[in-house]
């Protein structure tokens, strides 16, 4: 195969790249999202979490000079404003959804407040694992370049799975989300149980923001998040709730993301906005394919449907 | 104008007075009246993205920044306006509380509706827009537009990349295809192939201005398919220029200087120099000078210019570069010159026929020049 010229194999490794590149903050920010609502409840501001994470670890790694600590400060920044969502549905007659939404526009909104001082500064990347280092080919060594979060979310995924299935706090975790009563009855702190869930989820979404502003793209700016953190609550749905799922689907959606440029630069030129909406069209197609209306999404905890 | 007497809004009631004072002071005459000298001139910026941005948004900043340095200028800014009806709260706060006298909404999307708009609203304000769509026929004489031949440099960007690129394959990345955009995909690519003929760009549009995600992916599958030269045009070129250096290919700037972003392989890049145009502005209203509707200018008036050389730069590209930039100066270069065919094969500039910079023609632009690979339809 001729180096400068890939062709269309270019296209199948850049949405291989791409998959991999595109998907990890979508993976980070399902699953995290996937966690939360199996707990019972919705966190919408996950989009705030991620946006936060990405600004802070982008901050802190440009005044510690570690990208690690940076990605360390992401995940706690996303774990507190997970906690005030925690706090404040706990109340009485609030509503998740709503919260959410204000959590995201709040989120949003102090990150891009706090994050003007590091628009310009270049902060330290994560290193990459060059798992093609035994290519020959630029192209499948840039592909292959593969950060060490996506490994983590990587094995998370099934880990996660594991947990809803066979740990003693997963099927707590599930219980709560299945039936508030049945949870009460065996004794179980439903609230808490709610926000350390809630928590957890907004410190995996940060690690998420972190993975944008501190590897691909790899800088911190107030475009940097077109909407991923909504996409990824979005996503598992789609995922019904099922952590290996939300992997794939990540692996799904960052790979469409990157076929409208592949597409473009191999000289497929026409119907680019189409091309940008695969990922969109795809979860559509899915949705009412799946969809239902005499029962609830197997998988989805019962009380994300009876309110 | 306040004939329906009971009916008159306070806001209303406002706008009249606000005008007739201002049609009794200025005669009517709009822009063309000359101002009596004012003790400080109160200019207020507009951006739509981040002051910060190593872009578009950053080169208007520093502009405002020069002016403001002047002591007797007062400049103020806002940045983050979006194209809405938020646009219009700013302009009416800056006028209404800090008194500017002249605006400037940087963003292209912010003229129609909202400029024209708030400009019939308030005539003794001038609304300055930078950008070609100021047209006498149509828009208030208080609305003006100024632009600069950003494709100049950029056609000495496409020499120099002409000289260094390998593969023959450059690659660029635009937002959407507008004339202002496509003009300089158009010039880039016709420097580069004044060097070498067989030079091709490669064209991805990303469907937006800022869109980092998309910029990078762009960038790595242009990388992927033997590009060498990248640069674009969006409102932000740091992911693109980031993205190359570390994928180890060149790549030229835009909007400002962002050399410190890559090292090792950048070129040279096409920058603003508002600071000029903002400056004479400035001086114009002290003085009391008429402000023209439309200010044009390139690298002979100064408005733009290159960044220095990368370190990469050959000898022979740098001569060669600055051979073509003495012509833009001394006004002999001719960029669109037939005969110019678009990459469809049309002959679009039949032969014998030019168009100068100034041609209002080619802020029409709606083709790509042959050796772009790329479609304007999306």
């Amino acid at each position: 195969m001729n180096e400068t010229e890939m062709g269309y194999m270019g296209v199948v490794i850049a949405v291989l790249g791409g998959a991999i590149r595109v998907g990890t903050p979508f993976l980070f920010v399902s699953l995290g999202e996937c966690l939360t609502e199996k707990s019972g409840r919705i966190n919408l501001g996950l989009e705030g979490n991620l946006i936060m994470g990405a600004m802070s670890g982008y901050g802190v790694a440009y005044l510690s000079g570690s990208a690690w600590l940076g990605v360390l400060v992401a995940g706690i920044a996303g774990m507190l404003l997970g906690l005030i969502h925690g706090l404040l549905c706990q109340q009485p007659r609030v509503n998740d959804i709503a919260v959410g939404i204000a959590m995201m526009l709040f989120g949003t909104g102090l990150a891009f407040y706090l994050g003007k001082a590091f628009i310009q500064p270049v902060a330290p990347r994560l290193p990459a694992l060059a798992l093609g280092s035994w290519s020959d080919s630029s192209v499948l060594r840039a592909a292959l370049d593969i950060n060490v979060l996506f490994i983590v979310g990587l094995i998370l995924a099934p880990a996660m799975a594991w947990f809803f299935r066979n740990a003693k706090w997963g099927l707590i975790v599930r219980t709560v989300g299945e039936s508030r009563d049945a949870a009460l009855a065996m004794g179980l702190n439903v609230n808490r149980v709610r926000l350390y869930a809630t928590m957890a989820g907004g410190f995996l979404a940060g690690v998420g923001g972190s993975f944008l502003s501190l590897y691909y793209p790899g800088s911190w700016n107030e475009g940097l998040s077109s909407g991923q953190g909504l996409m990824a609550v979005a996503l598992v749905i789609f995922a019904r709730w099922n952590p290996i799922y939300c992997l794939y689907a990540s692996l799904v959606f960052g790979g469409a993301a990157a076929l409208g440029p592949a597409l473009q630069s191999v000289g497929i030129t026409g119907g680019y906005y189409l091309f940008n909406a695969a990922p969109y069209v795809l979860t559509l197609a899915v949705m009412i394919l799946t969809s239902s209306s005499k029962q609830r999404f197997a998988g989805m905890p019962g009380e994300l449907s009876n309110r | 104008m306040s004939k329906d007497k009971i009916n008159l809004s306070r806001r209303n009631l406002l706008k009249g007075i606000t005008a007739a004072g201002a049609a009794s002071v200025m005669g009517g005459f709009g822009m063309s009246t000359a101002w009596a000298a004012p003790k400080s001139v109160n200019m207020g910026f507009i951006y739509v993205g981040p002051r910060d941005d190593y872009g578009y948004n950053q080169s208007h900043f520093e502009g405002k920044s020069a002016v403001a340095k002047l002591d007797w200028v007062k400049a103020f800014d806002e940045e983050n306006v979006p194209e809405t009806i938020e646009v219009v709260k700013t302009m009416e706060s800056m006028i209404n509380l800090n008194g500017a006298q002249v605006l400037f909404p940087t963003s292209f999307g912010y003229f129609d509706p909202f400029i024209l708009k708030t400009a019939a609203k308030y005539p003794q304000v001038m609304f300055l827009h930078c950008g070609g769509l100021w047209d006498a026929s149509k828009h208030p004489k208080n609305v003006g537009s100024y632009f600069g031949y950003i494709d100049e440099p950029v056609y000495l960007s496409g020499v120099i990349a002409g000289h260094m690129s390998k593969t023959g394959k450059l690659g660029y990345i635009a937002a959407i295809p507008i004339p202002q955009v496509l003009r300089n995909i158009n010039s880039f690519t016709l420097g580069a192939r004044s060097v070498n003929p067989k030079i091709t760009t490669h064209v991805v549009f990303t469907g937006g201005w800022s869109n980092p995600v998309k910029e990078a992916e762009a960038a790595n599958s242009m990388a992927d398919q033997g590009i060498d030269v990248l640069t674009c045009h969006v409102d932000s070129p740091k992911v693109v220029v980031q993205t190359a250096e570390k994928r180890g290919i060149m790549c030229c700037g835009y909007h400002t200087d962002q050399s410190v972003l890559a090292p090792k392989g950048f070129l040279t890049g096409a920058e603003w120099n508002w600071s000029k145009v903002y400056s004479d502005y400035a001086e114009m209203i002290k003085t009391g000078k008429t402000i023209p509707n439309l200010v044009r200018g390139g690298l002979k008036e100064g408005i733009v210019k290159s960044s220095p050389y990368g370190k990469v730069v050959t000898a022979k590209a740098k001569v060669h570069a600055d051979k073509i930039r003495k012509q833009f100066m001394d006004g002999s270069m001719v960029v669109y010159k037939g005969p110019l065919k678009d990459n469809t094969g049309k002959i679009v500039i039949p032969a014998g026929k030019q168009h100068t910079q100034t041609d209002i023609a080619l802020e029409s632009m709606n083709w790509l020049v042959e050796g772009v690979i790329g479609t304007t339809k999306s």
